[in-house]
């Protein structure tokens, strides 16, 4: 790095070449030819610039940042070695990111690699002297430092920092992300040689002591390493960052001293790499104050423009996307530009270090713009910002009070149920009666889990897995089915895209509330206000700005059930649904370019869009981390594997595994349709759960590469016609940048070889714009997508307090870089061609036509279907049941086997789906037209209306068609097979006894009293007729009269009468007159101590028999009359008085009620029951009498009342 | 009548050990002549059942059924079954269930069917022995909580009060689908009746009614809770419930999670409006 500032110092390269030469391997065309022959020497260290600036820069201003937000991690550390081969597979190991890496890693499995590293390292090439950090005045000349001192020097290091820092100086980690030995798609697989030699690296940084007390991380956002101890003296500082490297960091020069040695020894054995070796520049020189004993002209060079050049240098890398993550380059610049510890320089010439940062944000001054305006706010106030570049602060200003929120995601509000779909959920779904109904238990089974955990998931102690665990699986035991499983899946799918799809779903603030609640408050107040904005902010810290993929809120809750659950087959089926799912949506037609419009009109349509884009993105991202959570479950764990030969087998086992989901062909297909901005979003979370092994798979690893190379493509900065949208852009940036930083993605990754990002170079002709080009992504969008580029405003918040809004973006155009024409042409059928005719229409009209267009004929196709069903399918289940009743009729009750009698049905009807097609083109046709001129504004030219209204009735009809010939056999067969059963059903017992029902007249009000009423009302007379009953009780004749005619009234009033009840009323009824007639009624008041007047109880049983015979809809069970328990209330009474039984039974057979057969059949058996001997006697004589009655025709009341009196009385005195 | 929970447990309290007769009722409507007979007796109903679950019964029944022989065996027109039932504080038709099935046992080889004691007891003129037809008619139509008599009554009352809600909706212009229709179309849980476009009562959105008349007690809307409305949730949203015997108005805790209850049809409901542009 010092040989290239070098040249840049002394003008002999300028810095957009020398960023043209960082960023690109080949020469290009614009560099000048002395530039060239200038930087062609330093070839070899190209691609360890980059790593090397960002180490360099984390290093020098480590100690300006000791506290405060957690700081980004370093930079990957530059590759190890470059053994003459420039182009090759990339060799850089260890980048020295390792160390910021979770302390995940054994000492045991470091000190068992170290060994070999050290014996492999032999046969490299000589690593570039000056790596990381350079510091002193290393070099070939320096001498061979003893191999034996690299891992002591390791070991004193650790010795140095704080115990229990997670961050000590580690060696490695298991090897388990090094290129070399599992190089990328494309690359040339090195040699058994160079396989033995994996690059070590030594991580010679000590952490800070105080630092590590700070905030301890265990993901990659691990606290900064701090070059120095606290207990060190700190020294004035005079490096370019304001600060100089310490003494107390001379161990660590000593260890890079050895480091150089040792690189120089093995360069010196290895005859292979002298070339390279001659290429070296001269030794980097520092720039930690003692930079003027290497430079060459050091009078000519200040430390000002020393400063200026590396800003401008970082900015430029920053700019041409040279560095791993936006963001996190921005929070580390924002970082040392709220630094509290600010040191005072003593040297004159020396600007303070803010300056630099300053400088740089100058330059990120358009990233800067589209950040909230809550960040511009307190950028715009940071008065260090102000004192540095007064034209910045106006600017920033001026952005502020220009943004807008433009967008908000007005988000349905979540936490409803999956609702029930008759279509996909009733019966004719599932395999059996008993899967349907376990289904119903699961899915309030599901819910009562939803419903406890979200009572009690924030109850400190309360856990998952031992609330809820158990309950999970014996339901998930329960779904034997494969059905049941897919059923399930579904409706859990569901449930996770209504609750987590919304931002507020996810649990994290998007852009948060506190801030507006501050602005209410107003900024006079700064203390408190900063006291309580960082009480509001630091609770929802989400972690840095590159936190580690998490579930928050209600994601947390699908994760949890996901392992509670830990099923086989709900994984498999989850996988499956997820993938179509994500199939299905990373396809569906979103807005497309409407280039003309420019008026208000189509921003309201831009509105709907952009809420639809940002709906279908969240919903693949939520749909796509689950995927991968799911898809990689099985292979996670916390740590890479311990061993090379571990991982070598995993890998060759792996490498057989088919991806979950062919992810790549998705990728690819979303460059090539220029749908990035859909596809690469989603893709990053799936691959953000990836384990440790996915990266070093061929498959993913291409996947990486083609990411790697868009991420590349993504210049902010070009804008032209057909450029990638600027916040799109941002957008790509800050997920890729967040992923690059993810654990399990190996930390070199990044710093891949350009030259395989060359050979993928795609096709850039660009001749449709797709959805990149479309402004599809606003600044909520981003922040919701990327809650972490909010860790920005905490950390001015931190610094300064003040407000922040929501905004929105502004909105580019920026040509992108990485796209290919259209893809393979349709075949040149005439079918093809209206298709592309088809398309060609819809190219030059606006989008909303192509939807509307598609939406009517899936509209009016689905439509169909349902109008078929409705119509001709119903119209042969009646013919079927028409059919069925004849075949009933001529074959007796049963009609035979059911299944015969299907086949025979079917037989029959199916034949006629063949209508249905016609049937279905004509209702297309019909409907179509008038749905589209609907729904098309009024003044859409005729032909173009035409056309739309033809191909909207084409398209309904090929769905309606397609389905209808494929399922129409199988839905009259399902149909006539529900109506044969209903119809046997409906010949059983029960369909007598319903009978013919009239309902009520058609003046009925309805205001009879109510069955259950006078169920309850005969009940109470019934009970207190039978017993036992307190001596005052008593019924009234008028009461039993007027229920009786309230039962009359509730009889005729149909409305609130079920057959049940009136089935019970008819019995009750027939108890009543039973009691009547055996006179057990206990009547009220003195007169009649006894009992109710003969006249009375005859009056009564009228109306009960007239009842019978007009009012009751059901069968009365008359015959109980004569049961033997009826009639034995008779034996209890004395003297026994059998004119009321006979007079009944009279009228029984008078009025129809009863056949005399019947009546002669009861009192036949009433004979063979036991009875006193007295009462068989009467009852045979009672049988005589009846039986005696002749068939007369007059009026029966006068022979009844002369029996009566005369039979009767004789039968009393007997 | 909505009551607290205060004013519930001071009814419950006098249920205690009251056997479920027609004459205990009497009393306590003379106890609380503010409520309706048709709450005291869903109160009633309700208390005795829980209080019979919660009780072990560990009724010997050939114990029972030596006693009432015996009893019979004295005097046949006593009311022996049902005084048995009272003693031993067991509902008459559940002692009468008992006996007969025990009865049958011992004058039968096989077991009695359950739907063949069922059947006797909703006609106990098919009861083989006389005596015993009468007894357990009796207890049946004595028993106030339990058998097919009362059972048909609350059957009623629940269908008439769907019916009574049928209309109001229908008079409140409001579609819906009714419990067969529901089921036609192959939905597994049916509330009585699913509202076609969803309306606000008292600002929550309700988008099914289920109909209960009873009164609304802990223990019965638990289970309710369990077996239907968090199922009707699970599949439909929010939605109302109205007992229309009241309840006690702590239960109706779950408006904001979308389990509304009333103790009548609402008044104030908003529904969606159709714009007239």
């Amino acid at each position: 790095m010092a040989a290239v500032l070098e040249s840049l110092l002394r003008e002999e390269v300028s810095v957009a070449a020398a960023v043209r030469w960082i960023a690109r391997s080949a020469q290009s065309s614009e560099d000048d030819p002395g530039e060239a022959a200038a930087l062609s020497s330093l070839r070899p260290l190209r691609k360890e610039f980059v790593p090397f600036l960002l180490n360099f820069l984390r290093e020098q201003s480590s100690r300006v940042l000791p506290q405060g937000p957690p700081t980004p991690a370093k930079a990957p550390g530059s590759s190890a070695a470059l053994p003459g081969r420039p182009g090759g597979p990339p060799r850089g190991g260890r980048g020295a990111r390792s160390q910021l890496f979770p302390p995940t890693e054994s000492s045991s499995a470091a000190a068992a690699e170290a060994p070999s590293a050290r014996r492999g390292g032999r046969r490299r090439g000589p690593g570039p002297g000056r790596e990381r950090g350079g510091r002193g005045p290393g070099g070939l000349e320096e001498g061979v430092g003893g191999e034996s001192q690299l891992w002591p020097g390791g070991r004193r290091s650790r010795g140095s920092g704080s115990p229990g820092s997670p961050s000590l100086v580690r060696s490695d980690p298991p090897n388990l992300s090094n290129l070399e030995e599992f190089p990328p798609v494309g690359s040339v697989p090195p040699g058994p040689a160079g396989r033995t030699k994996p690059s070590r690296r030594i991580n010679p940084t000590p952490v800070s002591e105080e630092r590590s007390l700070s905030k301890p991380k265990t993901c990659f956002t691990s606290p900064p390493i701090n070059c120095v101890p606290s207990s060190q003296p700190s020294v004035p500082d005079t490096s370019p960052w304001g600060h100089g490297l310490p003494p107390g960091c001379r161990s660590l020069q000593e260890e890079r001293e050895m480091l150089r040695k040792e690189r120089s020894k093995q360069l010196q054995q290895s005859p292979s790499t002298t070339c390279a070796t001659s290429e070296l520049g001269p030794p980097l020189p520092s720039w930690t104050g003692n930079l003027t004993a290497e430079s060459a002209d050091p009078a000519r060079v200040s430390s000002r423009q020393r400063l200026e050049l590396i800003a401008l240098v970082y900015s430029s890398c920053i700019a041409e996307n040279l560095v791993p993550n936006l963001f996190l380059e921005l929070f580390f610049v924002l970082q040392l530009l709220t630094a509290r510890r600010m040191v005072a320089t003593k040297d004159g010439d020396l600007e303070p270090s803010p300056g630099a940062p300053v400088q740089v944000l100058e330059h990120q001054f358009q990233v800067l713009s589209y950040l909230d305006k809550g960040t511009l706010k307190l950028l715009a106030e940071n008065e260090r910002l102000l004192c540095f570049s007064p034209a910045l602060q106006g600017r920033l200003r001026a952005a502020y009070e220009g943004s807008v929120a433009k967008v908000s995601l007005a988000m349905p509000p979540s936490a409803q149920a999956v609702s029930f779909q008759p279509e996909t959920d009733n019966r004719a779904n599932f395999s059996s009666d008993r899967a349907f109904h376990t289904f119903k238990k699961q899915r309030d089974v599901f819910f009562e889990v939803l419903r406890e955990w979200e009572d009690r998931h924030e109850e400190p102690g309360w856990d998952f897995e031992k609330g809820l665990g158990s309950r999970i699986r014996a339901m998930m035991g329960q779904l034997s089915a494969a059905c049941s499983h897919s059923h399930f899946v579904r409706l859990f799918q569901k449930q996770l895209l209504q609750m987590c799809q919304s931002p507020g779903g996810t649990g994290g603030t998007v852009l948060g509330e506190a801030p507006d609640v501050l602005s209410m408050l107003g900024a006079d107040k700064l203390g408190r206000l900063r006291r309580l904005q960082e009480r509001l902010v630091a609770p929802q810290s989400s972690g840095g700005p590159c936190p580690p993929p998490t579930f928050p809120g209600c994601q947390g809750f699908f994760r949890d059930f996901i392992l509670s659950a830990s099923s086989f087959q709900f994984n498999q089926h989850l996988m499956d649904s997820l993938s179509l799912k994500i199939r299905e949506l990373n396809s569906l037609a979103l807005p497309q370019p409407e280039p003309s419009d420019e008026d208000g009109e189509s921003d309201v349509d831009w509105q709907g869009e952009r809420r639809q884009f940002a709906m279908v993105l969240l919903s693949l991202r939520l749909l796509a981390k689950f995927l991968g959570f799911v898809a990689f479950l099985p292979y996670r764990g916390p740590e890479p594997p311990p061993t090379r030969e571990l991982q070598d087998s995993i890998l060759a086992l792996r490498s057989q595994v088919p991806p979950a989901l062919d992810v790549r062909a998705l990728l690819q297909q979303g460059l090539r349709a220029r749908r990035a901005v859909l596809t690469v979003p989603w893709l990053v979370e799936f691959l953000s759960l990836a384990d440790h092994i996915v990266p070093l798979l061929d498959y993913y690893r291409s996947i990486f590469t083609v990411l790697l190379h868009l991420h590349r493509s993504l210049v902010l900065s070009k804008e032209s016609e057909g450029e990638m949208c600027f916040l799109n852009k941002l957008l790509l940036l800050a997920v890729l940048g967040w992923l690059f930083q993810i654990p399990t993605v190996p930390e070199d990754l990044f710093f891949l070889e350009e030259g395989q990002l060359d050979a993928l170079e795609v096709d850039t002709v660009a001749s449709e714009l797709g959805l990149d080009g479309m402004p599809v992504v606003d600044q909520h969008l981003l922040y919701t997508c990327c809650p972490y580029i909010g860790e920005l405003r905490k950390l001015l918040a931190s610094w300064v307090s003040g407000s922040s809004g929501r905004s929105g973006g502004f909105v580019r155009k920026i040509t992108p870089t990485t796209t290919t024409g259209l893809g393979a042409q349709p075949p040149r059928t005439s079918q093809g061609l209206q298709a592309q005719l088809a398309q060609a229409f819809f190219h030059n009209q606006p989008p909303s036509l192509r939807r509307t267009v598609e939406f009517v004929a899936e509209r009016i196709g689905s439509n169909c279907v349902k109008h078929i069903k409705a119509t001709l399918v119903a119209d042969l289940v009646s013919q079927a049941e028409s059919l069925l009743q004849e075949q009933l009729v001529t074959q007796g009750q049963d009609g035979g086997d059911p299944a015969q009698l299907l086949e025979i049905l079917c037989s029959q009807l199916c034949p006629h789906g063949a209508q249905a097609l016609t049937q279905g083109r004509e209702f297309c046709q019909k409907k179509s037209p008038g749905a589209v001129r609907a729904l098309l504004p009024e003044e859409t030219p005729a032909a173009v209306l035409s056309s739309a209204e033809n191909i909207a009735v084409g398209l309904a009809t090929e769905k309606a068609c397609t389905w209808l010939s494929a399922n129409i056999t199988a839905l009259i067969r399902r149909e006539v097979k529900a109506a044969v059963s209903r119809t046997l059903r409906a010949q059983g017992p029960e369909a007598a006894a319903r009978g013919e029902r009239r309902g009520c007249s058609r003046a009925c009000e309805h205001h009879a009293p109510l069955p259950s009423h006078l169920i309850s009302e005969i009940k109470d007379v019934l009970s207190l007729a039978v017993g036992p009953r307190d001596p005052e009780e008593g019924v009234s004749p008028d009461h039993l009269e007027q229920l009786l005619g309230q039962l009359g009234q509730t009889l005729q009033c149909r409305q609130f009468l079920c057959p049940p009840a009136e089935q019970h009323l008819a019995k009750c009824s027939v108890d009543l007159a039973s009691l009547l007639v055996a006179d057990h009624i206990p009547v009220l008041g003195p007169p009649s101590p006894r009992g109710l007047e003969r006249g009375q109880a005859r009056r009564l049983l009228h109306v009960l028999l007239s009842l019978w015979k007009d009012d009751f809809q059901v069968p009365v069970p008359l015959q109980l009359l004569l049961s033997p328990r009826n009639v034995g209330l008779l034996a209890d009474t004395r003297p026994r008085e059998w004119d009321l039984l006979l007079f009944l039974l009279r009228e029984l057979v008078e009025k129809g009620l009863m056949g005399r057969t019947e009546i002669e059949d009861c009192l036949g058996s009433l004979r063979d029951a036991q009875w006193p001997k007295d009462f068989s006697e009467e009852l045979a004589t009672l049988f005589h009498l009846f039986l005696a009655e002749p068939h007369r025709p007059e009026p029966q009341l006068r022979a009844c009342e002369l029996v009566q009196t005369n039979r009767g009385t004789v039968l009393a005195q007997s | 009548m909505i009551l607290t929970k205060a004013q519930y447990d001071e009814i419950a309290q006098c249920l205690v050990s009251v056997p479920p007769t027609r004459q205990s009722l009497r009393k306590l409507k003379q106890r609380f002549p503010s409520q309706s007979q048709a709450t005291l007796l869903s109160i009633f109903s309700q208390e005795y059942q829980s209080m019979l679950a919660f009780s072990c019964h560990c009724i010997t029944t050939w114990l029972c059924l030596s006693r009432y022989l015996n009893g019979v065996g004295r005097n046949g027109a006593a009311p022996v079954l049902l005084e048995l039932a009272n003693e031993v504080d067991y509902a008459p038709s559940l002692m009468a269930r008992i006996i007969l099935e025990r009865f049958l046992q011992e004058h039968e080889e096989t077991p009695p069917s359950k739907s063949v004691i069922n059947s006797m007891l909703r006609d106990p003129s098919q009861i083989p022995d006389g005596v015993l037809a009468n007894q357990v008619y009796q207890c049946i139509v004595n028993d106030c909580c339990y058998g097919p008599l009362v059972d048909c009554i609350k059957h009623a009352i629940g269908h008439e009060h769907e019916v009574l809600l049928r209309d109001m909706l229908l008079e409140k212009n409001l579609s819906f689908l009714d419990e067969d229709q529901l089921r036609a179309k192959g939905y597994d849980k049916t509330p009585d009746f699913i509202l076609q476009v969803p309306v606000a009562v008292e600002g929550h959105i309700i988008h099914w009614i289920e109909s209960k008349a009873s009164f609304g007690d802990e223990c019965s809307h638990q289970a309710y809770l369990h077996d239907q409305f968090w199922s009707y949730w699970n599949r439909f949203g929010p939605g109302l419930v109205i007992y229309w015997y009241g309840f006690i108005q702590e239960l109706d805790c779950n408006r904001e999670r979308g389990i509304l209850l009333k103790a009548c049809f609402p008044t104030d409901i908003v529904t969606l409006c159709h714009s007239v542009a």
